[in-house]
């Protein structure tokens, strides 16, 4: 295995975490929640994969069809049952951030704690495309190369429908100027619900492609969670550019220290990065001191 | 002559809790450690997240950084020896971790807490894998549960005056004034970030020291049960429950949710972590300011003068007078019927008028 090799695979990794971020970006960036029970939905959406393939057989990508929508649902659910009391209740941002950390954190138990009753704490595990490819000489798995074109694909809409829609230009308005954008007769209770419920929508389509290649159990979500706050922080809060840019930053970091130190340190890789951009570069990678 | 007799009622209380182990079975006094421990994790948390309003997420990391440093030594050094090296390793810890985060923004801080217990564990699996070849430590030290027991006591009263001294020291009260505005703060001159650094290392010594105190109680370590993520989550849920505007605050949380939990994992061990977050959820969204708040309104309301400006005989004479007017039904007892629905519905009459 080549270094290019490796790096390359990072890349491909990176592409992942890069999605991943961009639905925690909608989510703290617009909607301004800050969702601790972001990677549980990202399990959720692993164990439908998982039934859907080896029950009846539906391939994870068609399966999206489903998983997405329900996923997309069931967060503008949280959003108008759970998010906005507290939305409502908030009289500062700072209010807002601390009271959704809390709720949230409760709802990863809930969600983590459901699925460990109703599935096993037990890792799983399908095979899925599990064939070596050949692309310019160098050798790599189909299903994480199906990951990152999906992921590309995803990554390229979101940025279509953020920068050329009128949806997106109100969910840039409110990422930066909240309150002008209320002004401009943005509604900002609509277009958060909706940037929450894409962010979840997000991580769906990243939990059913992290199945498709990694071993998962009810316990994953948080390393995930874990891994979108530190890209989201270090690309910037609300700049997706930023959160693609850290998320193969990070693809690539771990990659070169699971080849050159051990693959069981990935958390200790991006935490790492996070304490350099911190000292160096507080308001992250792209912004502005 | 009020803060003597406080005192007293203190040292009687502490004294009586010391009692304990004598009149106790040993599930009691299991029960009592258990209280014990998240009772100072509680306070120790509340001095920090309840005067600078972080939500720290870190307390299963200094608890399992001062369990896992005794257990990794335990063989090479004396006991008290141990719990001093966890004093030095926490106090390192809790500096780095506070000069790196807390300068910038309390938003770095939550994440860095909340996924330091999960990069600690992985250090240490990696580490007890690769370069000690085990796997779990075995802390087999004369130090029985009645110790334990008393340290934790003396640990709970040692954080009781530490948190009471706070409230009448200058650090104390910058770290208020900070809590209420940080811009205000800085303005009047306080050093800000220092009084967050320094709060937050008093803070997580506690915790550390939780940590080490309890290692001999488990007997048998591993990185996995060191670092639990539920000792973070607990302790959140009762500090929220107590409240955190009182010192004693953290009290009111602790003893209900010691008692919910116990009762929980002996009637549903599958359904905890479900219905502990659906309880904490409850306190998130229906009781903010935590079982004191509560409190602290009953007391304002009994303290109120109840409200008669015209005396007992006033409602008595509106009664009177309501009941001495003479009947009068000028469109019959359908119109009054009618009058009365459209009282309900708060609609104009439909005749008449």
């Amino acid at each position: 295995m080549s270094l290019i090799e490796v790096v390359l695979g990072g890349v491909i990794t990176g592409g992942l975490y890069a999605l991943i971020a961009i639905g925690f970006n909608l989510q703290y960036g617009v909607a301004r929640i800050f969702n601790l029970a972001y990677g549980e939905f990202l399990m959720a959406a692993a164990f439908a994969a998982f039934w859907m393939f080896t029950l009846v057989s539906i391939d994870p990508i068609l399966g999206m069809a489903l998983s997405v929508p329900v996923t997309f649902g069931a967060n503008w659910l949280v959003y108008k049952l759970l998010m906005l009391p507290l939305v409502r209740r908030a009289r500062t941002r700072d209010d807002l951030e601390g009271d959704t950390i809390l709720a949230t954190f409760g709802l990863l138990f809930v969600l983590k704690g459901a699925a460990q009753l109703a599935f096993t704490p037990d890792n799983r595990f399908y095979n899925y495309l599990n064939t070596p490819v050949q692309i310019i000489g160098f050798t790599f798995a189909a299903n994480r190369v199906l990951a990152f074109g999906v992921a590309c694909a995803v990554g390229l809409g979101i940025w279509l429908f953020l920068t050329r829609t009128r949806f997106g230009a109100a969910m840039r308005a409110l990422a930066i100027e909240p309150t002008g954008a209320r002004l401009v007769g943005v509604d900002a209770t609509a277009m958060s619900a909706l940037a929450f419920a894409g962010g979840g929508a997000l991580v769906a389509v990243a939990g059913t492609l992290v199945s498709t290649f990694l071993t998962f159990n009810p316990a994953i979500g948080v390393e995930f969670t874990m891994k979108a706050l530190v890209v989201v922080m270090m690309g910037g809060v609300g700049n997706m550019v930023g959160s693609l840019v850290a998320g193969v930053l990070l693809g690539v970091a771990e990659s070169l220290c699971s080849y050159f130190i051990d693959s069981g340190l990935t958390l200790a890789v991006a935490y790492f990065l996070f304490l350099i951009v911190l000292l160096v570069r507080p308001r992250g990678l792209f912004g502005t001191p | 002559m009020r803060v003597s007799l406080a005192v007293s009622a203190l040292v009687v209380l502490v004294a009586a809790l010391a009692a304990v182990p004598w009149f106790v079975s040993d599930y009691g006094l299991g029960f009592m450690v258990n209280l014990m421990c998240y009772l100072v994790l509680t306070i120790a948390w509340a001095l920090f997240s309840g005067t600078t309003r972080y939500v720290s997420l870190a307390t299963a990391a200094f608890f399992g950084l001062g369990a896992y440093t005794v257990a990794m030594l335990v063989k090479e050094l004396p006991i008290y020896a141990t719990f001093g090296v966890a004093l030095v390793v926490g106090t390192l810890m809790a500096l780095l971790v506070g000069l790196v985060t807390l300068r910038i923004s309390g938003m770095f801080f939550v994440i860095f807490g909340f996924g330091l217990s999960e990069l600690m564990r992985e250090v240490l699996v990696w580490w007890e894998i690769n370069k000690t070849h085990t796997m779990g430590r075995y802390v087999f030290v004369p130090f029985n549960t009645t110790l334990i027991y008393w340290h934790l006591l003396g640990l709970a009263v040692l954080v009781f005056l530490v948190g009471w001294w706070l409230r009448r020291s200058r650090l104390g009260i910058a770290l208020l004034v900070i809590g209420d505005d940080e811009t205000m703060a800085r303005q009047a001159g306080v050093n800000v970030p220092l009084a967050k650094v320094m709060i937050f290392v008093v803070s997580s010594v506690f915790m550390t020291m939780v940590g080490a105190i309890m290692a001999p109680r488990f007997g048998y370590l591993t990185p996995n049960f060191a670092f639990n993520p539920m000792i973070s989550f607990q302790v959140v849920i009762m500090a929220l429950l107590g409240g955190m505007q009182r010192l004693w605050g953290p009290v009111l949380g602790v003893i209900p949710l010691i008692l919910l939990s116990e009762l929980l994992q002996v009637r549903f061990p599958f359904w905890y972590s479900v219905l502990l977050g659906l309880v904490f959820m409850v306190i998130v969204y229906f009781l903010p300011r935590g079982v004191t708040g509560l409190v602290e309104d009953a007391w304002e309301a009994l303290r109120r003068p109840i409200a008669l400006p015209r005396g007992v005989t006033g409602p008595i004479i509106d009664a009177w007078t309501f009941l001495s007017q003479p009947i009068s039904l000028p469109r019959g007892i359908a119109g009054a019927i009618e009058d009365g629905w459209a009282r309900v519905t708060r609609r104009q009459p439909s005749g008449g008028r």
